[in-house]
C-alpha cells in the first residue's frame, strides 16, 4: 500500500542554517505516527517543512502528489491541517468565526454546521464559550480549539505540535482522549510530543530525533522498550 | 444657540467628510494591518479620473460607479506590483513604500492635470437642504451615502466568507495560509475595496474642498483621527469617530480664539494622541486579549 505521506531527503531551516539533516519516513493511511526527541532536535521544524511554512528541500509526496514546492495555502486545500506550537489562534475573532476558518476552504454547505456541531461535542468547553473573544481563552482552550479548527477542514492528515504543552494535566487527559477517538476515526497524525509516555499511548510507531536526524525509529512498543529511550525520555 | 446650532450642522458636514475617508483607513486597516498614507492621494488621483471624466462630458452617474471599479483595480495593482514583493520585509520597508506612494500619485496628478485647482460639481444639487435649513444638499447626501457605505462594508465584514477571511489574514497570516486562505490575494483585494472607498470619499469631498493634488493631506489627517477615535477595526466606529472629529473641530475653532483657522490641523494630531494615551481601542474597536 502506498503511505499518505512520504518524505525523503528533508532538509528545513531558518535562514542559512538547516536544523533538518535528511530526514527519511513515511506514514500511512489512518496511521499516528510520533516524532520525539528534545528541545531542538527539529520537531516542529519538520511539521513546519510538511505545511510548507518554512525552507525546505528535499521529497515530499502526499498522496502520491509532491508538495515540496506548493504554498502552505496549497497543502492545506490538499487536507494536510497544521495545529502549530502556538496555537495559531485567531485572537480578535470569536470562537465561532475561528471554527468557520477551519472550514474556509470547504464547499459552503450544510455539512459545515454539522462538523461544527462534532467538534463542540468533542470539546463541550468550546461550546460555552463560543462567542467568546478567542484570544480570552486559557491555553488548553485555545489547543482544543486549535484541534477542532484542524477537524473543520476534514483533512486526511493532521500535524500536531505538542498538544500538551503548557496545559494542565486533566485538559491535557481530555485532548488526548480526543485524540484517541480522532485515531479512532481513520484520520492520520504525526504527533510532535515532549511527553514522550503519553505519545506513544496513542501512536502506531515512533521515530526519535536528535539534532535534526531520526536515530531510531520502529512500533511504539519497540520504542517504548529502548533502553536508552527509557532512560532519557521516560524516566526509568 | 444659534450659533452653536449652525456650529453642530458644520460640524456634522466636515465630519462626514472624515467618516467616509476613515471608513476606507478600517478598510485596509481590516485587510492589511497596516495604515496606508498613500490612501488619501490616491482618492484624490481617483478623483482626478472623475474630473477628466466629466470634461469628457459624461454624466455623474456614469462615472461614478466607473471610477468606484477603476480605482478597485488601481488599489489590486497597486498591491500586486509595490506590496507584494515587500512581504516579509519590515514595518519600516512598508512605510518608506506608502510614502514612496504618496509622492507618485501626487505627482503624477500634477503632471498630468496640473496644481491649479478645479472645482467638481455636487451630484446632489447646490443650497440647503429644504428652505430655511442649515444643511446643505450635498452634506446630507455626503451623510447617506456615508451611512449606506458603513452598512455594506458592516455586511461584507461580518457576514460574508470573504469578509471572515480578510480578518482572519489581517487577524493572523500564518493560520490564515494553514487553513487554506490564499492571504496574498485577500490582501490586494482589500486594497482595491479600500481604495474603491477613498474614490468614494474624494468625489463626495471634492465639491466642497476643491480639487487640488493636495486636497487631501488634512483630510486624511482627520480619517485618520476619526478611525483611530471609533477604534481601527469597526466600520460603524469610524463614522461615529469621524463625527466626533468634525464637531469638535468646528467647536474649538469658533470657541477656542487663539486656535482659529490656522491651528485646526493640529486638533486632529491632538484626538489620535489623546485617545492612544487614554483609550487605545477607542468608541468601538476590539480589545485584542492573548492570554498566554
Amino acid at each position: 500500500m502506498k503511505p499518505l505521506l512520504e518524505v525523503r531527503g528533508l532538509s528545513a531551516g531558518y535562514g542559512q542554517i538547516d536544523v533538518l539533516r535528511g530526514l527519511d519516513f513515511t506514514v500511512g493511511e489512518g496511521e499516528v505516527l510520533a516524532l520525539l526527541g528534545a528541545n531542538g532536535a527539529g520537531k516542529t521544524s519538520c511539521l513546519r517543512a510538511l505545511s510548507g511554512i518554512s525552507r525546505r528541500d528535499g521529497e515530499i509526496r502526499f498522496d502520491g502528489v509532491r508538495i515540496d514546492r506548493a504554498a502552505p495555502e496549497a497543502i492545506a486545500r490538499l487536507g494536510i491541517a497544521h495545529v502549530p506550537d502556538d496555537r495559531g489562534t485567531f485572537a480578535s475573532l470569536s470562537v465561532d468565526e475561528n471554527l468557520a476558518l477551519g472550514a474556509m476552504a470547504r464547499a459552503n454547505d450544510a455539512s459545515i454546521n454539522a462538523d461544527r456541531e462534532r467538534c463542540l461535542d468533542l470539546f463541550p468547553r468550546l461550546r460555552e464559550r463560543r462567542a467568546q473573544q478567542a484570544g480570552t481563552l486559557s491555553g488548553g482552550e485555545q489547543q482544543m480549539l486549535a484541534i477542532a479548527r484542524a477537524l473543520m477542514m476534514r483533512p486526511r492528515l493532521i500535524l500536531l505540535d505538542e498538544p500538551s504543552f503548557g496545559v494542565a494535566p486533566i485538559i491535557v487527559r481530555q485532548i488526548f482522549d480526543v485524540l484517541a477517538e480522532i485515531r479512532r476515526s481513520g484520520t492520520a497524525m504525526l504527533l510532535v510530543e515532549q511527553n514522550t509516555a503519553l505519545a506513544l499511548e496513542l501512536t502506531d510507531r515512533a521515530c526519535l530525533l536528535e539534532s535534526g536526524e531520526i536515530i531510531l525509529s520502529g512500533s511504539a512498543d519497540e520504542i517504548g522498550s529502548n533502553d536508552g529511550v527509557r532512560a532519557a525520555y521516560l524516566g526509568h | 444657540m444659534e450659533q452653536l446650532v449652525t456650529q453642530l450642522i458644520d460640524g456634522i458636514s466636515a465630519g462626514s467628510i472624515y467618516a467616509c475617508m476613515a471608513l476606507s483607513v478600517v478598510m485596509i486597516y481590516q485587510a492589511i494591518n497596516h495604515l496606508n498614507f498613500a490612501q488619501g492621494e490616491m482618492a484624490m488621483f481617483s478623483t482626478y479620473l472623475a474630473w477628466q471624466l466629466l470634461q469628457w462630458g459624461l454624466p455623474y452617474w456614469v462615472i461614478f460607479p466607473a471610477i468606484v471599479a477603476a480605482s478597485f483595480a488601481i488599489g489590486y495593482a497597486v498591491e500586486r506590483a509595490a506590496i507584494h514583493p515587500l512581504r516579509g520585509a519590515s514595518e519600516l520597508s512598508h512605510v518608506v513604500v506608502f510614502i514612496a506612494l504618496f509622492s507618485i500619485f501626487n505627482s503624477a496628478a500634477g503632471f498630468i492635470w496640473g496644481f491649479g485647482v478645479k472645482s467638481v460639481p455636487s451630484p446632489f444639487g447646490e443650497g440647503p437642504l429644504f428652505e430655511g435649513a442649515l444643511l446643505g444638499k450635498h452634506q446630507a447626501g455626503i451623510l447617506v451615502v456615508t451611512l449606506v457605505l458603513v452598512a455594506a462594508l458592516w455586511v461584507f465584514l461580518r457576514l460574508t466568507r470573504v469578509g471572515l477571511a480578510m480578518r482572519a489574514a489581517a487577524a493572523n497570516p500564518r493560520s490564515a495560509r494553514l487553513v487554506g486562505i490564499p492571504v496574498e490575494r485577500v490582501g490586494a483585494l482589500g486594497w482595491g475595496l479600500a481604495s474603491a472607498i477613498g474614490a468614494v470619499a474624494g468625489m463626495l469631498i471634492a465639491p466642497i474642498i476643491f480639487l487640488d493634488p493636495g486636497m487631501m493631506m488634512s483630510v486624511l489627517l482627520y480619517g485618520f483621527a476619526g478611525a483611530v477615535l471609533g477604534g481601527l477595526t469597526s466600520p460603524l466606529g469610524a463614522v461615529l469617530g469621524g463625527l466626533t472629529v468634525g464637531i469638535f473641530e468646528k467647536l474649538v475653532e469658533a470657541y477656542v480664539p487663539v486656535v482659529g483657522e490656522q491651528l485646526k490641523l493640529p486638533i486632529a494630531l491632538a484626538v489620535i494622541i489623546a485617545v492612544l494615551l487614554f483609550r487605545p481601542s477607542g468608541f468601538l474597536g476590539q480589545k485584542i486579549v492573548q492570554r498566554v
